[in-house]
């Protein structure tokens, strides 16, 4: 078709055209040689017992069995169950209180505060790391505070102590997602009718009664993609943890799938293994926005 | 909406706490920056900054990223906006299979892809140079790119395509001319989107790079941290060069920022 001649004046926008494909070609082009291409090499090489090196040898389902059957993958996926309460759980909870709190008392200055807030989702997670390894440690801001208080005898290398080490990084997950929960759930508050917030104050509701039955259920929708961004984060957790706790930290009690791939791949000699978690962890990531969406959206379109 | 005093001040108590957390952090990092070596040696310490940048490579690190990420937020922008022209403001046969191939490589962990990519990277010879950082971030960017554009063309455009047409506009002077001084905002938004991805980018330049020449600054950073004997003073320094040029930016544009990241949801 000879471009910029206008055929069949009256046709409608939509109408068919083949020089689509010469505007999609480089973008599908990309797309197929760096994401899906991988995406099917990492499946496939996911079947094999192979140390990037040598021949690699058949392996069959054995890389996926030990998904299950290998104590270090099993306490990887469990300690990203840990990190979801931080990651995912902790914000959306601090989130819809406070934007809550903020709708009722029309607080002035908001977008100096939304600007503060949400500044953790901007910083390289590479910096917040050092940044929060700074306040961890034994002679940092967190113990320093403690002492202050008189709590000296709850200072400890909270990196460096593998029963607090998990637990203090996943709360820098909860400083990292609360600004995003808060930003997106003020915006759907104030989506929600007033005449919502009127009829439950004339029915008597409360405070607490009028965030039950009024903002919670307005706000599926943002609950809902909250909720898939953060369990995403918390699933593909990596720079946090590489940075904060080198090695997997203290008793690899803080070794997570992502790290796991990025050793079994590049310093233990087990790729195989490491492309079956990749794998995993796509599946996974899929499951969540799927299934979170249609929570989120069939509530909604009920 | 009438409050009780009690509850007002408890509001913004509770509000300037999480606002002073969420700060604490960042500020801490500028404090340290610019601290003297010891502690409560009093003064200001700029040089800390100098010392980064040059006895730090801290100079080269950012060079770098900011190579990627120039080549990476051009090319995807290009790319973005001519798929999403096509998949938002016209109809053709497999429209709905091409964009959800799309969306498949747009929803794939950079995790899971590292390793093969690595591997076939490295067959290629491509790895330890700065096509291994942009081909794979070209690609995820305009996955998401494409979406997003999609998203503005489908619900900007239909009356005016029409009307360009009626004008005997082509489709090239119709996006040229026409869609394109409209889509500034959505151009814009997705530009500083992927900035901040690419420039705070971190397992995949750990991975395809060893060459300490081409080291993006997240990356350098952690080398950096990672060594025994790192000043504390000079590290935070160097944190706060890798993260200023976002920080930054995010100040005056964080409108595009937020929005993005809100409704542009699910990149992988």
């Amino acid at each position: 078709m000879p471009p910029g001649k206008p055929r069949r004046s009256a046709g409608p926008p939509g109408e068919p055209r083949r020089v689509a494909y010469l505007y999609l070609l480089p973008a599908l082009v990309v797309n197929a040689l760096f994401l899906l291409f991988p995406l099917g090499r990492g499946a496939w090489i996911s079947l094999f017992d192979w140390d990037g090196l040598t021949l690699g040898h058949w392996a069959g389902w054995d890389n996926y069995r030990a998904l299950v059957a290998d104590a270090g993958l099993r306490a990887a996926f469990g300690h990203v169950a840990v990190l979801l309460v931080f990651f995912s759980a902790l914000p959306i909870a601090i989130g819809l209180v406070l934007a809550t709190a903020l709708h009722r008392a029309r607080v002035r200055g908001m977008a100096f505060f939304r600007t503060a807030l949400f500044l953790p989702q901007v910083v390289a997670m590479v910096v917040v790391g050092v940044a929060w390894r700074g306040i961890y440690a034994p002679d940092g801001a967190l113990n320093g505070a403690l002492r202050a208080l008189g709590l000296g005898s709850w200072a400890t290398s909270w990196l460096g102590d593998s029963d607090t080490a998990l637990v203090a990084v996943g709360f820098v997950g909860t400083w990292v997602q609360s600004g995003l929960a808060v930003v997106l759930f003020l915006g759907g508050i104030g989506r929600i009718p007033r005449e919502l917030f009127e009829a439950a104050r004339l029915d008597g509701a409360g405070a607490l009664r009028e965030f039950r039955s009024v903002v919670v259920p307005s706000l599926r929708a943002e609950i809902g993609v909250a909720a898939t961004l953060t369990t995403i984060a918390a699933l593909r957790t990596f720079d946090l943890v590489y940075v904060m706790t080198p090695q997997g930290g203290p008793g690899r009690s803080t070794t997570v799938p992502a790290y796991e791939i990025y050793h079994r791949a590049f310093h233990s000699g087990q790729v195989g293994s490491a492309a079956a978690l990749g794998v995993a962890l796509t599946a996974l990531s899929f499951l969540v926005t799927m299934g979170i969406g249609r929570l989120a959206g069939g509530e909604r379109a009920r | 909406m009438r409050i009780s005093r009690t509850e007002r001040v408890g509001t913004y108590l509770v509000l300037l706490v999480f606002t002073a957390s969420a700060l604490f952090p960042v500020l801490s990092i500028v404090a340290t920056a610019l601290r003297p070596e010891v502690v409560g040696q009093g003064g200001w310490r700029p040089e800390n900054l100098v010392t980064a940048w040059t006895v730090g490579h801290f100079g080269g690190y950012l060079r770098n990223s900011a190579i990627v990420s120039a080549v990476v937020v051009a090319v995807s922008a290009v790319l973005s906006v001519l798929a999403g022209y096509a998949f938002g403001a016209m109809r053709f046969r497999g429209r709905g299979v091409l964009f959800s191939l799309l969306l498949l490589g747009m929803m794939v962990p950079t995790e899971a892809l590292v390793v093969p990519l690595y591997f076939d990277l490295r067959d290629l010879g491509l790895t330890d140079t700065y096509l291994s950082l942009v081909l794979p971030q070209v690609a995820q960017s305009v996955a998401f790119g494409a979406f997003w554009m999609r998203a503005f063309f489908l619900s900007h455009t239909r009356d005016l395509v029409e009307a360009a047409r009626m004008d005997g506009a082509g489709h090239v002077r119709t996006l040229w001319s026409v869609l394109l001084p409209l889509a500034r905002p959505a151009v814009v938004t997705l530009v500083v989107l992927v900035f901040l991805w690419t420039w705070n980018e971190f397992m995949l330049a750990l991975v395809m790079v060893t060459d300490e020449g081409l080291r993006t600054a997240p990356l350098g950073l952690r080398f950096f941290a990672g060594r025994a004997t790192t000043s504390v003073p000079v590290l935070a320094a160097g944190s706060m060069l890798v993260a200023l040029p976002v920080v930054l930016l995010y100040l005056f544009l964080q409108r595009h920022f937020i929005r993005g990241m809100l409704d542009g949801a699910v990149k992988g």
